[in-house]
């Protein structure tokens, strides 16, 4: 008889919260470094000795209030950082193996706020003036926090009908639930800030309302769907993106094949495969034209995913949906060998003539990154490699207009925890750029 | 293998380990099973006058992720009929011949009492008596334990009513609740005593609970001092023992000394018999772990033992007393400056912020091109850990700036990674002594000190 698979069992959070004791014995095990390298590490450079001390010594509030003074979406964070090329490991401890488990004391610190309902920010005092945050992700939630608290009155746009952005819709449960999310949204409403839904630029908000309404205009749009494969059979071919948020929003209508293809090797398509894998399928064979060297996901996603029984098919790119009566029996394949670098600086895939071979299967996903945003297009925004272009300050090429967030990230990883920089940077330079009409009170 | 027998003041033991007379010591049945474990000796928990307990009896210090590193107790002596004790030891010594039994004892300040819990305490068959004037709580409010002890004539009158009846060993067990152990050693020494214990519990409180404002341990709704123990309160041992080994009038009677105080481990063990106890009393330890720590303390001791080449006890007792020495007598002409290993050294900068706010400020944040760099150099848009690890600063010490102070070592998370290194000074050995002899203006005067630096050479910075 086959086992009935329960979505909320299987996608459920894979770490388990540190108990108290695990929490006090690893806060006690930090040393407590003076100019920490994990602090260093960070992108918003939280004072991670300082919160692990508070944690050490029973100061829940301050250890949480820490974090969240640097990194707003520090619950988020604890979650999804790729904590071993940043925080933990930059750790000095790793001289013996062991970095502090960093990630899960500020999961613990930020839960013990969120679980308890209590706020560590207040709004500031009303300066008057007002921000246009247009996409309520990580990056666009950051600076909406960050300036509510700095006292300007602040309005969210978001074209989704929930907050959060990838947060709530691009991060598969295991990692990140979708209520964790959605409390970091609750926090900044609290803080003042107005998050209207189903609200997007082009579509029924329009540009000059924006820039008619607000004395300056933060986008942090993220980026597009997965683009085309480009090959026939392409309108079988599933978005991984939407993949995940069905497992989300609707695990128990997520249709998962027996055989699953997965396209791309970054952390959304070792995403896909571990939902797939964990919600039936049999076999889930990963499809890279390049090898596990130049794959983008990071390490402990990769082992992570092969420890769920996910098989990987290397030097492979598509050429051809196979389908028959509609439905997906294939995906056929041509053998890539490595040629010299390209523009990216790794080895250019090449096809190897007449090696096709088939892969069979009954569903394709493809993630192989995402579209470049056409909001800069919209506006006539100065652009980077396609990416909305920024100066030092976070501001585009129309003064008083602000971006951050993965639509900015011509260069480095797309992250949260660089979205959540960019957004509190920003809102500092929107706030700097109001103290000089402000005067000297709003000075900081 | 080392010889671990010991012969103390006639007191026989396979080892030099004896339980301390505490809660472990309570009950025949406990010392049996200690015994079973291998502990070489036992001193009963004290008997003598009755007395009525109390709960919570206990507090404790935890520090850190270390559970009580610390205990302190308000329990008192014995709560068990004096015939049952009494009838229980005879017993635990008949079983175990070889084993050290010795009782400790606390009655009423009259000489009739204390001659009668002698002739008692004989009668079981026991090797030895240990005289209680140590507790700090309960009795010594009726005017037992630690007020017998901090009077020294007090001391020597009750000691001298024990050793007149006495016919087996009477070793007098002292307290540290005084300025010196010394005048109350003295006197029972003078009195008769055949050896000496030290420290017994230090008088403490514990700690106030935050949630409820009582103190820790609540005595329904009350509480107060109570005697303190454990590995925090080792060095202080280690002084008190220390200051006994290097009285020339103790030193005289050549009677032995028990030590105890925090011995937790056979390291610990080890430098209290460097510092002169020949046998080692333990509670808190196996208060915490229970007997099975015998194990460890006769294996450890034995492995250093061999690998020191000593072959007794004997050799080991005492070795490192003639070190003990005080301020006046150091030889202010020795220099040692830290060095930092760079292949050990993890970059945790602790000795970095210790010897820059608490020391001398003569550590460097160096980086890879030699450049001294001041910390949180790096600005905001930098991240990673390639950057971070990549960019970190060696702490490096300026060490003709060095004072020696040793606190960078202290605080320094890897061993052996800082060492203090003797370099020379340049300078002839001299002490304060000798300066207060031969350029007593130089003790006196600053400007005497200062033309006495400058013409040796010392530079305060």
């Amino acid at each position: 008889m086959q086992q009935v698979i329960k979505p909320e069992e299987v996608l459920k959070e894979y770490h388990p919260p540190l108990t108290d004791h695990e929490a006090l014995v690893e806060a006690h095990r930090c040393l407590y470094c003076y100019d920490a390298p994990c602090t260093h590490a960070c992108p918003t450079h939280i004072d991670i000795p300082k919160f692990i001390k508070k944690i050490a010594s029973g100061n829940l509030v301050g250890s949480a209030r820490t974090i969240l003074e640097a990194n707003l979406m520090g619950a988020t964070c604890a979650r999804v950082c790729p904590v071993e090329e940043l925080c933990e490991g930059a750790c000095v401890l790793n001289a013996e193996g062991k970095p502090i488990m960093i990630g899960r004391l500020q999961r613990y610190a930020t839960d013990y706020v969120y679980g308890r309902g209590m706020d560590v920010f207040s709004p500031g005092p009303p300066t008057g003036k007002r921000v246009a945050v247009i996409g309520a992700g990580p990056a666009g939630l950051t600076c909406a926090g960050e300036l509510a608290k700095l006292g300007h009155s602040v309005t969210v746009f978001e074209k989704r009908e929930l907050p959060g952005g990838l947060s709530t819709y691009g991060i598969i449960a295991l990692r990140e639930p979708v209520e964790v999310a959605l409390a970091e949204v609750e926090m900044v409403r609290r803080l003042g800030v107005e998050i209207r839904t189903q609200m997007e630029l082009g579509r029924n908000l329009s540009w000059e309302e924006v820039r008619a309404g607000f004395d300056a205009v933060f986008l942090s749009v993220g980026l597009g769907t997965v683009p085309a494969l480009e090959i026939p059979g392409e309108e079988h071919v599933l978005d991984g993106l939407e993949f995940i948020e069905a497992s989300k929003m609707n695990p128990h209508s997520l249709k998962v094949g027996r055989e699953v293809v997965v396209v791309g090797a970054g952390n959304t398509a070792m995403d896909c495969a571990t939902i797939a894998k964990r919600l039936g399928a049999e076999r889930v064979t990963v499809v890279y034209r390049r090898t596990e060297r130049e794959m983008t996901a990071y390490d402990f996603e990769y082992r992570f995913v092969k420890n769920e029984g996910v098989e990987f098919r290397f030097l492979a790119q598509p050429v051809e949906v196979l389908s028959e009566n509609g439905q997906v029996v294939g995906l056929k394949c041509v053998r890539m060998s490595l040629g010299a670098p390209d523009a990216s600086g790794r080895p250019a895939p090449e096809p190897v003539p007449g090696s096709e071979f088939v892969i069979p299967c009954d569903q394709v996903v493809k993630a192989i990154g995402q579209e470049k945003p056409w909001v800069a297009q919209m506006l006539g925004l100065e652009t980077e490699k396609g990416f909305i272009k920024v100066n030092q300050d976070y501001e585009t090429s129309l003064p008083g207009v602000y971006a951050g967030g993965d639509c900015i990230r011509a260069r480095g990883s797309a992250s949260t925890v660089m979205a959540v920089q960019d957004g509190k940077l920003a809102a500092f330079a929107i706030h700097r750029r109001f103290a000089q009409s402000l005067g000297a009170a709003a000075d900081d | 293998m080392a010889d671990l027998s010991i012969n103390f003041a006639g007191i026989k033991s396979p080892n030099p380990f004896w339980l301390a007379s505490a809660p472990p010591t309570n009950s025949a049945a406990q010392v049996h099973r200690a015994f079973e474990a291998g502990w070489g000796g036992a001193v009963w928990k004290t008997i003598g006058a009755p007395v009525l307990n109390v709960s919570n009896r206990y507090g404790a210090w935890h520090y850190g992720s270390q559970r009580m590193l610390a205990i302190n107790n308000v329990e008192l002596i014995s709560d068990r009929p004096l015939e049952v004790n009494l009838k229980e030891i005879r017993d635990v010594k008949r079983h175990w011949p070889d084993r050290a039994l010795i009782v400790s004892a606390m009655v009423e300040s009259k000489p009739e009492a204390w001659r009668d819990i002698v002739m008692r305490i004989e009668d079981t068959g026991a090797d030895g008596i240990e005289l209680n004037y140590g507790c700090p709580h309960g009795m010594s409010e009726r005017g037992m334990g630690s007020a017998v002890g901090q009077v020294p004539s007090y001391c020597q009158m009750i000691t001298s009513w024990v050793t007149e009846v006495a016919k087996i060993p009477v070793i007098v067990k002292l307290t540290p609740n005084v300025a010196s152990v010394v005048p109350p050693a003295r006197a029972a020494l003078a009195a008769g005593a055949n050896g000496l214990s030290l420290i017994n519990t230090i008088n403490s409180i514990i700690g106030v609970d935050l949630d409820t404002f009582e103190l820790i341990p609540n005595i329904g709704g009350k509480g107060g001092h109570g005697g303190y123990a454990g590995p925090a309160v080792k060095p202080i041992a280690l002084n008190l023992l220390s200051s006994l080994g290097v009285d020339e009038e103790v030193k005289r009677y050549g009677v032995p000394i028990s030590g105890m105080g925090g011995i937790t481990t056979w390291r610990d063990a080890a430098e209290f018999l460097l510092l002169g106890a020949t046998s080692l009393q333990v509670c808190t330890a196996v208060m915490h772990y229970g007997f099975r720590i015998i194990e460890d303390l006769v294996d450890g001791l034995n492995a250093w033992m061999d690998a020191k080449g000593f072959k007794t006890i004997a050799e080991v007792v005492g070795k490192s007393l003639h070190r003990i020495s005080d301020f006046n007598d150091f030889d202010l002409s020795f220099r040692a400056v830290a060095r930092i290993n760079p292949d050990k050294c993890i970059k945790c900068n602790l000795c970095y912020v210790a010897c820059n706010d608490s020391a001398h400020q003569c550590i460097d944040l160096v980086d890879a091109q030699g450049q001294v760099v001041p910390p949180y150099r790096y600005d905001a848009h930098a991240n990673g850990k390639h950057e971070a690890v990549s960019t970190r600063p060696q702490p490096v010490v300026r060490e003709e700036d060095c004072v020696g102070c040793r606190l960078c070592h202290n605080v320094c998370p890897v061993e052996g990674c800082i060492e203090m290194v003797e370099v020379p000074s340049g300078r002839a050995s001299v002490t304060w002594r000798e300066l207060m002899q031969t350029r007593p203006e130089v003790t006196e005067d600053w400007a005497a000190m200062e033309r006495y630096r400058k013409e040796v050479g010392i530079e305060i910075h």
